[in-house]
């Protein structure tokens, strides 16, 4: 093994600590996307075969912002998969979540996020779960600030009228 | 920069419930929010938002990990590619011993102990790259029926796979190696603590026989032998008298005539 080779494997072994370390947070960012664990976890799974066989293209700079831009393009594909099999939705919506808090509020967050335009659910959840500042946010996705700004507007306004309208109606259940 | 007591845009709402509005613009978010109730109920709305996504994703991260999420099960699956380049290089390594031998065969200098080890050493190399490889350590299993035929006519000789059952050992199947003298035939068993030896047989260069050769590196030890045409490489673990058991009975089985394919 010559010089450059060496010091391109000590390279690659410290992208590979970094990459072991984003694991938890990419399955949970990859769960609140998807509402459905072998999916996100399949997600995960891709993007981190993705990124190991990218990874010599991987020239130092954000690992995060790699990682999460990888998962989310390969979410969009996965999503196009499954607009060909509309009947594969359908199984998602069966996720009976609604874990923490008896109230339901975990059920009508997933319903929520999933009214969600997917961009604006992936802004809102690259800054509130992941707290990503908005230009990161902006990176992962490929588009400008101002676009996650807008984008993230209308996230939490689409999400405020849900819940408002949810509540109501709980109350008089219980 | 921004006046402190410039107007205060939705994004500048936005930027205070995420904490990430400059310090100096604090002061003027405040004075809104105090002034505004209906900005105040954004705010408060979008803060309880952030809080059920948290509530409900942010254990996820502390899940265990599932075993197809570890970092090394994943590496494994990525480095097909590099595998293939690592059996090239073996494969490479393996063309030269079986150039040096066939060779040094042909110089009739009857150093065979040396040029055994040659072969046996790189014999060990493909045992441990294919053993190491637990999905795809064989192309053709056990149980297909064209195995035993097609390694035979790519070899261009009878290649069998010995019942090692009384060793403990379970075929599972094969794989072909290119060499200068043609195919060399891979036959891998299993034991039942999970260890593999592998059977790796060529056309030799000319009849004539040899004794076996020992030889070991590290962990894995190999024997090697010529008989009828044939060289033959036994590779396992470095347990010599249960190796030499398994090289008898594979010598054994093609003293018998060739009836069985």
């Amino acid at each position: 093994m010559d010089a450059s080779t060496a010091a391109m494997e000590l390279a690659m072994t410290a992208v590979r600590r970094g990459l072991e370390a984003l694991i938890p947070a990419l399955r949970r960012f990859a769960r609140a996307l998807t509402r459905e664990k072998e999916a996100a976890d399949d997600l995960v799974q891709d993007t981190l075969v993705r990124a190991l066989r990218a990874e010599h293209l991987f020239h130092g700079g954000d690992l995060r912002g790699w990682m999460f831009t990888i998962l989310l393009n390969l979410d969009r594909n996965r999503r196009r998969g499954l607009a060909r099999r509309p009947h594969m939705a359908v199984i998602e919506d069966v996720d009976p979540a609604g874990e923490p808090g008896g109230d339901g509020s975990g059920r009508d967050i997933d319903r929520g996020l999933a009214m969600l335009p997917s961009e604006q659910r992936e802004v809102l959840l690259l800054v509130t779960l992941e707290g990503m500042s908005y230009r990161e946010a902006a990176e992962a996705q490929g588009v400008p600030v101002g676009t996650v700004m807008s984008r993230l507007s209308r996230a939490r306004a689409t999400l405020r009228s849900h819940l408002d309208g949810e509540r109501p109606r709980l109350r008089r259940v219980q | 920069m921004t006046e402190r007591d410039a107007p205060v845009t939705e994004d500048e709402l936005h930027a205070y419930v995420d904490g990430a509005l400059p310090a100096d613009r604090i002061a003027a978010v405040e004075a809104e929010l105090a002034a505004d109730p209906q900005a105040r109920a954004r705010a408060a709305a979008w803060r309880t938002q952030a809080d059920l996504i948290r509530d409900r994703f942010a254990s996820v991260a502390d899940e265990p990990l599932p075993e197809r999420l570890r970092l090394e099960t994943v590496t494994r699956r990525a480095s097909g590619l590099k595998r293939k380049l690592a059996i090239a290089a073996v494969i490479a390594f393996l063309i030269g011993a079986a150039a040096g031998w066939i060779a040094h065969e042909y110089s009739g200098f009857g150093q065979n102990a040396q040029l055994a080890r040659a072969l046996a050493d790189a014999a060990i190399e493909a045992h441990r790259l294919y053993v190491n490889e637990v999905r795809h350590p064989i192309e053709v299993r056990a149980g297909e029926e064209h195995l035993l035929p097609w390694l035979s006519r790519r070899v261009g000789s009878p290649v069998k796979a010995p019942d090692l059952a009384p060793e403990g050992l379970k075929l599972l199947g094969g794989r072909l190696l290119p060499s200068p003298r043609g195919p060399t035939a891979l036959i891998m068993y299993e034991g039942s603590g999970g260890e593999r030896v592998t059977l790796t047989c060529r056309r030799a260069g000319r009849d004539g026989a040899t004794a076996f050769h020992w030889q070991s590196a590290g962990e894995i030890g190999a024997l090697a032998w010529v008989e009828g045409g044939m060289a033959f490489v036994v590779a396992g673990p470095a347990e010599r008298e249960r190796l030499d058991r398994v090289a008898r009975r594979v010598y054994d089985a093609y003293e018998q005539p060739a009836e069985q394919r």
